[in-house]
């Protein structure tokens, strides 16, 4: 074996060594929940059959139809509206100089090393009865909704902006003589070309927003009907993890899927979103 | 700004003066914004911008505000100045949860940062093939809910979990226990977490910024005879700059802002052994009803995580001149 065969052997058997240390602890879980109760599993637990019993279990116990219906409607609403507002607030950066512009863009710039765990107390008060509105948004959608969408303006901007940077400005000088308002240049110039830009955008948000747990656990744990995903999750590990764990593992499988199965479709717009967006700036 | 209406040209003067767009060129040493002057961004800036500032830049002052109060959450607030921070200096309790943050940050940012290079530096010298299916699994973590991830790790760290069966295959059987309910293991135990969560991310922005470093640079190392070590130092290193101080702002931000894996492995035990200061300022809020001194701790954790940015981010920028 020449040095060079060694050494590409070598590399193979280091980046295979953590791909499995990286997959174990996915895979050991999934194994705990395809058995049931009765297995008395311990140590390894690797499925001898494939039993679902303990997600059928875990999805009806674990009350799962309302923690998906609740984390689908926050984490899309959560999409939709900052993917808009962040199409906006991107345009404006990436492509026009106005006054405050480089006082205002370092400002949201600061929200991605934000420490969002310092906004959940005023939250929590204010929410419970809105200044001035007196709105009562505690334990309902809109107490995530709102929070979110400002957490996501962040990232949103500096990636949309990134993106309208890189468009070439004659497009936008052309379209300009050619007499098109600034919403016509966006609408039917820009845009067309930004949907991958904005995919990736929206998936990571996306994700977040499914994944988020202390919000929900401060602003809507005094709601079953309104609990997320990965707060039933919380609170069905607390009680049922002593009684069975194949369930409570079967119960973080199902809150993992939807993101999981997304991701191995469209892992390029993920990974690319999660460095390209850290380094760009 | 009465006089600030478009006229036909769009070729008005700069509204902030004559010098200013000269000013400002200077400070940007030459370069500007692409497009021309137009407030009219402002109707695009505006709508995100509310979002941004009621619900993250008003509620973060609104802590602080908070934080000047005694207050048990349900009856008056009665103001006492700075003495919640006075009290938050002496309390032993929070100054533990900070030290368990700082070890952490050891286990979430440099553990996976070392990591991740020496793992770069050993893959750097072979073209990978198949290198996006070990993209893709490598930062598989990264997706997964906290909450999830924690359910995964209390059954390996269980009295009769994977490890531990593991453990006594390999002839350690002298080693287990139950993980997370040790008094000296517990929190090593969390840091382990961070690490696997994070050294994927590491690796992966470093292979990808190993991938742009030019090759030139490699075969003009090896002309002059620098062996593998030396050439990481001379080349690699250099050139994973950006890299790498991105992954250590991320990692360690990560560290100090841990809630969703600390909250549902431990919850702060054994014993406080795992408490940190996201997981004190919960308790003190939510569960002891000391919502001023809650803000106080938040308010702290909060000028950590800013000046431990701004930290890595100058150090970063003073190497680039240096």
């Amino acid at each position: 074996m020449t040095a060079g065969r060694l050494e590409r052997v070598g590399t193979y058997v280091v980046l295979c060594t953590f791909a499995v240390l990286a997959l174990y602890p996915v895979l050991s879980i999934l194994f705990l929940a395809l058995h049931r109760k009765t297995d008395l599993v311990t140590g390894f637990a690797f499925p001898t059959r494939i039993d679902l019993s303990s997600f059928e279990a875990a999805w009806s116990e674990g009350n799962f139809a309302t923690g998906f219906k609740s984390s689908f409607i926050v984490a899309a609403t959560v999409t939709v509206v900052s993917a808009i507002l962040s199409i906006g607030t991107g345009y404006a950066f990436g492509t026009m100089r106005f006054t405050g512009d480089r006082i205002v863009f370092p400002i949201i710039l600061l929200g991605i090393i934000f420490p969002y765990e310092a906004t959940v107390i005023p939250l929590y008060y204010d929410f419970q009865d809105v200044p001035i509105l007196h709105w009562h948004l505690l334990n309902t959608y809109w107490a995530l909704i709102l929070p979110q969408i400002g957490q996501s303006i962040a990232f949103g901007t500096f990636w949309m902006r990134a993106f309208f940077r890189s468009t070439p400005r004659s497009l936008i000088e052309a379209a300009r003589i050619d007499g098109a308002t600034s919403f016509g240049v966006l609408w039917r110039v820009l845009l067309p070309q930004a949907w991958p830009a904005v995919l990736t955008m929206s998936l990571l948000v996306f994700t977040y927003t499914w994944n988020e747990f202390l919000l929900a656990l401060v602003l809507v744990s005094g709601s079953e009907s309104h609990q997320t995903a990965p707060l039933g999750l919380s609170f069905f590990a607390g009680a049922a993890r002593a009684g069975d764990p194949t369930k409570v593992a079967a119960a973080a499988v199902l809150v993992a899927l939807p993101i999981l199965v997304v991701y191995l479709f469209l892992q390029r717009h993920f990974v690319r979103g999660m460095l390209a967006g850290a380094l760009k700036e | 700004m009465a006089v600030d209406e478009p006229t036909a040209h769009d070729a008005r003067p700069d509204p902030a003066g004559p010098g200013a767009r000269r000013r400002r060129r200077r400070r940007r040493g030459g370069g500007r914004a692409p497009g021309d002057p137009r407030n009219i961004g402002w109707l695009y800036v505006l709508p995100g911008l509310a979002f941004y500032v009621l619900f993250t830049l008003a509620p973060l002052l609104h802590t602080v505000y908070y934080s000047l109060f005694d207050w048990d959450g349900l009856t008056g607030k009665t103001w006492v100045g700075l003495a919640n921070y006075s009290e938050a200096l002496r309390d032993e309790v929070l100054r533990d949860a900070f030290v368990h943050s700082a070890i952490l940050i050891v286990y979430y940012a440099v553990f996976p940062v070392i990591i991740g290079l020496l793992l770069t530096a050993a893959l750097t010298r072979t073209v990978i093939r198949g290198f996006r299916f070990f993209r893709t699994t490598l930062f598989l973590p990264q997706l997964i809910a906290g909450v999830v991830i924690a359910q995964a790790w209390t059954w390996i760290y269980a009295s009769d979990g994977p490890l531990n069966r593991a453990l006594e295959l390999v002839g350690l059987g002298s080693l287990v226990r139950p993980w997370l309910g040790d008094f000296t293991w517990a929190l090593p135990s969390i840091g382990a977490i961070g690490s696997w969560v994070t050294f994927g991310l590491c690796m992966v922005l470093f292979i990808a910024g190993v991938q742009k470093i030019p090759t030139s640079l490699y075969d003009a190392a090896r002309v002059d005879g620098a062996g593998p070590v030396r050439e990481f130092f001379a080349v690699t290193l250099p050139g994973l700059r950006d890299e790498i101080l991105v992954a250590f702002v991320l990692t360690t931000i990560n560290a100090l802002r841990s809630f969703d894996i600390v909250y549902n492995t431990t919850a702060g035990g054994p014993g406080g052994e795992t408490l940190v200061p996201s997981m004190y300022m919960y308790q003190n809020a939510f569960l002891y009803n000391r919502v001023g001194y809650a803000a106080a701790i938040a308010t702290v954790l909060a000028i950590a995580i800013f000046a431990l940015a701004a930290i890595v981010l100058r150090i970063g920028s003073r190497d680039e001149r240096a």
